[in-house]
């Protein structure tokens, strides 16, 4: 197998959507995103040399993004430790043990399981769209995802509406195929 | 009654499929989709898998950045890509 290449040029308009949403189902703040997006390309940045060509460059900037977030939640929750242990875990003795995530969790929610997939399934909606043409992946996002009006897309992109639906129609029946292949 | 009044092509079809998906095709253009869908499978089978898209766009939890906080990311990063190639 080849040996991968680095190409920090095209980091941002390539993988930035795709680590955008991986970041942001993590830590739920668009803002903290965007600057552990903008640290992780700062780190990748300085630590090319230590990248072996094995990976790709996406799992590769991943995985640099993962140990920012696991950093991003140490230091959150090194302030958020003073404040638990001011808390009252509750007067009965009888609950010896239980912790606060024991008494609160719901035993009827199986939300986090379907958290988890619509997360996947984020990703991989993502992935198909990195394989689309540059035009067609940024219109379909600004349509789909960024749920902007035709108006304001044709104004900002410089295209016809007609041209737009075009665009659509072309994203979307690639996107189909791409998740029937690599999903459904 | 003309025929086409009221009897679209696949193409348009599709085009109105895919303006119904963004809650832009009219009533009227959904009632000549609809007539479509009765008898063309392609058409019937284009809109099933469209709309499933559609539901699977909005369970997914996809986030992307806004134009504008792309380029700022992309502003910052080119900063230090210059310093780090000088």
């Amino acid at each position: 197998m080849p040996k991968q290449q680095l190409d920090p040029n095209k980091w941002v308009s390539k993988y930035s959507d795709y680590l955008f949403n991986y970041t942001i189902s993590r830590v739920s703040d668009r803002a903290i995103a965007q600057d552990l997006v903008s640290e992780t390309f700062l780190a990748g940045l300085k630590s090319m040399a230590n990248f072996k060509g094995d990976a790709s460059e996406r799992t590769w900037l991943v995985s640099i993004l993962k140990r920012k977030i696991i950093d991003y939640y140490r230091r959150i929750n090194s302030n958020k430790g003073k404040a638990e242990v001011r808390m009252n875990y509750g007067t009965s003795s009888e609950a010896e043990g239980d912790w606060l995530e024991e008494r609160i969790a719901d035993p009827f929610d199986k939300t986090a399981e379907d958290k988890m997939e619509n997360t996947e399934l984020g990703e991989a909606i993502l992935s198909c769209l990195d394989q689309l043409p540059q035009k067609q992946a940024e219109v379909f996002k600004m349509k789909t995802i960024l749920g902007y009006d035709t108006e304001t897309i044709c104004k900002e992109l410089d295209i016809t509406a007609s041209n737009l639906w075009v665009i659509i129609h072309r994203a979307r029946a690639a996107l189909t195929d791409c998740l029937e292949k690599n999903w459904f | 009654m003309k025929k086409s009044f009221l009897f679209i092509s696949c193409d348009e079809a599709k085009h109105i499929c895919d303006k119904a998906q963004y809650g832009e095709a009219s009533s009227w253009e959904r009632l000549k989709l609809k007539l479509r869908i009765s008898w063309c499978h392609i058409t019937k089978s284009y809109t099933k898998k469209n709309t499933k898209l559609t539901d699977v766009m909005q369970k997914a939890e996809v986030n992307c950045l806004k134009n504008d906080e792309r380029a700022n990311i992309q502003k910052k990063f080119k900063k230090q890509l210059a310093k780090h190639q000088n």
